[in-house]
């Protein structure tokens, strides 16, 4: 299922918590510079996959994994791989805003700045990346006259549109995006697809939709989870309109999930 | 560079919170290495169990005042406890928002007034209310109880106010919303769930009562006897030391130090059963 | 469906129905009995605090702060045990604030559940269990005597370390732990480090956590008065150096009071003990207050 243009390559991945096996043999591959979209109900392993992406799941001392994740063609559990240059090259955006108590500048420059790279630059470097990012978030309009408010002044889904903002800061490669606009209202959440379709032409999406309408709004391939195991994976149209899997249809006309 | 200052800053982390700890070996080291020969002098049995403190004739037994130590804190127990309890309960839920900023200042200005001064105060106007009224020299075991109960009371107070401010609202909703009045709630939804905290506040306040010297030393009478009611005075293993290290040499020395391990042993027999309550608590 | 039928009442002899107070009727009892329980407390705490402030604020003046006590402290001011309680407490936090905030930010963000920690656990929370005066001993035993600092302001200082550090490191830990987790994954997701992670996203929102417990431990070692008065001794010379035997405010206000020297001295000083923690409480609220405000 993956071949050698993916920008990601999930090869027989397994993950465990404890004893629960929660994804099982995975294979998957994700084509670069489009939208690619996780579907599936609740409990289907899908923020644990996007986790692993990044290697956020290390942080949990229950988590065991098996099998190979392939960035560019290489593992990104090799031993020479920085964990934190892996980060920094995919990014991701959580299911609720996650702002950090400070103001809204700090909160974009937060990434640059622990870079070695962009920690050197000046203010006004800092600047021009930040107001680059929240032009990119669409969130620019709304706060460049008060950049040094508190982050949690901001609206939920500015909030959201802020995080992105944080994210695309750090010029990633691929953006990971996990229910991220479940709590938001649909003027929010229209902007932030609106966001990423045009980003996806220089970026990696993978994000997990909050429901079915959305994938089929943004994605261009979508991959169909259900208890941590992959039921069918293909172009949007085609899961959409011809679904191979019984069980594929039936979630999407909404018969469970 | 990135590496490794990861690594030194876990390091130092690491040296710092072993460096914390050491004093505690530290301290268990030296206060037994001067008071152990005392006891192994005495006899272990005969130091505990003695009844006559006499330094000046080399008598050393400390049963009185473990007697003192027990009854003060039992009664600042069964004073303070359930001040205390009901105190958090109007702070975290029945007092108004006005009272609460008049409350909580108070309580912490409470928690900083350096015991000589409870102490003082008890002497001024406990003391005589207790000769007074119930009879007995005044100087008494009920004399530190409520001194000890007064300033265990900031302890109870703020631990058990804080565990129930923490739980989750829907707790405290849902049961108001099956009809029950807030009272109901509180007893039957709210203390229950904030058990653990409240256990805690508890434990710890006792711990103080039994640690205190100085408050307790003007208030007691200190003298070295079996109490037979609560308006006798007593000596406690802390105002032992207190009363006698400004001038205490020699063997006389060793024996407050000895006094201090039987001390020390009590309390670390409760931190460690308090621990392993809450520790099992989180299970 | 059967109607079903209602569970037999518990206490049905013969006919005999227990009185049932109303929900309502117990709240009213309830909330009574615990208002004035409160009131009563409050009434205590006033009345503490009133009385002390009564008796001693009519013998403050500017002499009593400025001058060294005479004849024992009958006459004169009390500025020495100022300076002696500013002195020993500013070494006191200075030396545990590194130490306590180091081992709670261990505790905390580095624990992995193995021996080693749990020692350092368990030892962090017997060390707050200590009674004061069994720090006196050891202060007495190790700085006095074994480290041959004598009675001073330094082992006064050191003693009360030891003494308020299981305060900062059961604060600074708590503060630590309340940080949302969402910071530190955050903070990982973009890249950082473990200890950028601490230092920009975790450290900034526990600072009022933390303050707040240094606070608390200066208030702790103003109104110590028994193990100092075994380690910095009861001199009642200006301190002139950090070996300098020293007398706090605590330990004035205690011999004063005790062997009956001055009513009227010692009243102002423990009005001027609580003034001090009183502005101590003050500045650790709008601390507080201030944090919270930039920080939302």
């Amino acid at each position: 299922m993956t071949t050698s243009s993916d920008k990601i390559a999930i090869k027989d991945f397994n993950f465990y918590f404890n004893e629960k096996q929660v994804i099982h043999n995975l294979n998957l591959g994700i084509p670069p510079n489009k939208i690619f979209a996780v579907i599936g109900p609740a409990n289907s392993g899908i923020t644990t996959l996007l986790r692993s992406l990044n290697r956020l799941c290390d942080l949990s001392h229950e988590a065991r994994q098996e099998g190979e994740i392939l960035l560019d063609g290489r593992n990104i559990r090799a031993p020479d791989v920085s964990v934190t240059e892996l980060r920094r090259r995919v990014g991701i955006v959580f299911d609720v805003p996650t702002p950090l108590p400070m103001s809204i500048f700090d909160n974009v420059a937060y990434g640059p700045r622990l870079n070695r790279k962009t920690r050197g630059k000046n203010k006004s470097a800092l600047s021009g990346i930040a107001e680059e990012a929240l032009r990119q978030a669409a969130l620019w309009d709304e706060v460049k006259d008060r950049l040094n408010a508190p982050a949690m002044s901001l609206s939920g889904g500015q909030q959201q549109r802020l995080c992105l903002a944080r994210v695309l800061a750090l010029k990633p490669e691929v953006i990971l995006l996990d229910r991220p606009c479940s709590g938001l209202d649909p003027i929010s959440t229209a902007k932030i697809e609106d966001s990423l379709i045009e980003l996806k032409n220089r970026f990696t999406i993978v994000i997990s939709p909050h429901n079915i309408q959305q994938a089929g709004r943004v994605s261009d391939r979508i991959a169909f989870m259900l208890m941590g195991r992959l039921i069918e994976e293909g172009a949007n149209a085609d899961v959409f309109s011809n679904p191979k899997d019984q069980r594929t249809s039936d979630y999407i006309t909404g018969r469970f999930g | 560079m990135r590496k490794f200052k990861e690594k030194l800053s876990e390091r130092i982390f690491f040296a710092l919170a072993l460096s914390s700890i050491s004093v505690l070996a530290l301290i268990t080291l030296f206060i037994f290495i001067k008071g152990v020969p005392l006891i192994a002098e005495v006899g272990a049995f005969k130091f505990i169990f003695g009844m006559s403190w006499a330094p000046g004739r080399g008598e050393f037994g400390i049963f009185p005042m473990i007697i003192g130590s027990v009854s003060v804190t039992l009664g600042a127990a069964v004073l303070g406890i359930p001040v205390g309890i009901c105190c958090s309960i109007f702070m975290a839920e029945f007092a108004p928002v006005w009272m609460r900023n008049i409350f909580r200042p108070a309580i912490q200005l409470l928690a900083g007034i350096p015991s000589v001064v409870y102490g003082f105060w008890g002497l001024l106007f406990v003391v005589p209310a207790i000769r007074n009224y119930l009879g007995g020299p005044g100087l008494s075991i009920l004399a530190g109880s409520v001194i000890l109960a007064i300033m265990i009371l900031p302890t109870i107070i703020s631990i058990s106010e804080v565990s129930l401010l923490a739980l989750p609202r829907h707790y405290k909703e849902g049961a108001l919303a099956l009809g029950m009045t807030h009272w109901q709630t509180i007893r039957s939804v709210q203390l229950p769930a904030a058990k653990s905290g409240i256990v805690a506040a508890v434990i710890l306040g006792i711990g103080r009562a039994i640690g205190e010297t100085m408050a307790v030393i003007m208030v007691l009478g200190n003298s070295v006897a079996v109490p037979q009611s609560v308006l006798d005075p007593v000596r406690t293993l802390t105002t032992n030391i207190g009363i006698e290290m400004g001038y205490a040499s020699g063997g006389h020395q060793q024996a407050l130090f000895a006094t201090g391990i039987v001390l020390f042993v009590i309390i670390m027999a409760l931190n460690v059963s308090a621990q392993y309550i809450t520790r099992r608590k989180i299970k | 469906m059967k109607p079903t039928k209602p569970p037999p009442r518990r206490f049905n002899f013969r006919g005999f129905k227990p009185r049932e107070i109303k929900p309502q009727t117990v709240e009213k009892i309830v909330k009574g009995f615990v208002w004035s329980v409160a009131l009563m407390v409050i009434a205590v705490l006033i009345s503490i605090v009133v009385f002390i402030l009564y008796k001693g604020l009519p013998v403050i003046n500017w002499g009593f702060l400025t001058e060294i006590p005479r004849k024992m402290g009958r006459e004169g001011g009390i500025s020495s045990a100022i300076a002696g309680t500013l002195l020993v407490t500013a070494v006191a936090v200075f030396i545990a604030m590194p130490f306590g905030i180091g081992t709670a930010f261990y505790l905390a963000e580095y624990t992995r559940g193995n021996t080693v920690t749990r020692v350092i656990r368990f030892s962090a929370e017997s060390l707050a269990g200590i009674p004061s005066i069994v720090y006196g001993l050891f202060g007495f035993i190790f700085f006095v005597m074994y480290l041959n600092l004598g009675w001073s302001v330094l082992s006064g200082g050191l003693t009360l370390a030891i003494m308020i550090l299981p305060t900062i490191i059961r604060t600074s830990e708590e503060a630590i732990r309340s940080v949302p987790n969402t910071y530190r994954e955050v903070g990982f997701s973009l890249g950082g480090t473990k200890w950028q992670t601490i230092r920009g996203a975790v450290a900034p929102s526990a600072v009022r956590g933390i303050a707040n417990g240094v606070i608390l431990s200066v208030g702790r070692s103003v109104a110590e008065t028994a193990a100092v008065v075994l380690t910095a001794g009861s001199a009642l010379r200006m301190p002139a150096s950090l070996s300098s035997p020293a007398r706090t405010m605590a330990v004035h206000f205690y011999i004063l009071a005790t062997e009956g020297i001055s009513m009227e001295n010692a009243y102002g000083t423990a009005a001027i003990l609580i003034i001090l923690i009183f502005f101590i409480n003050i500045v650790a609220n709008t601390l507080i207050n201030r944090f919270v405000a930039k920080g939302r």
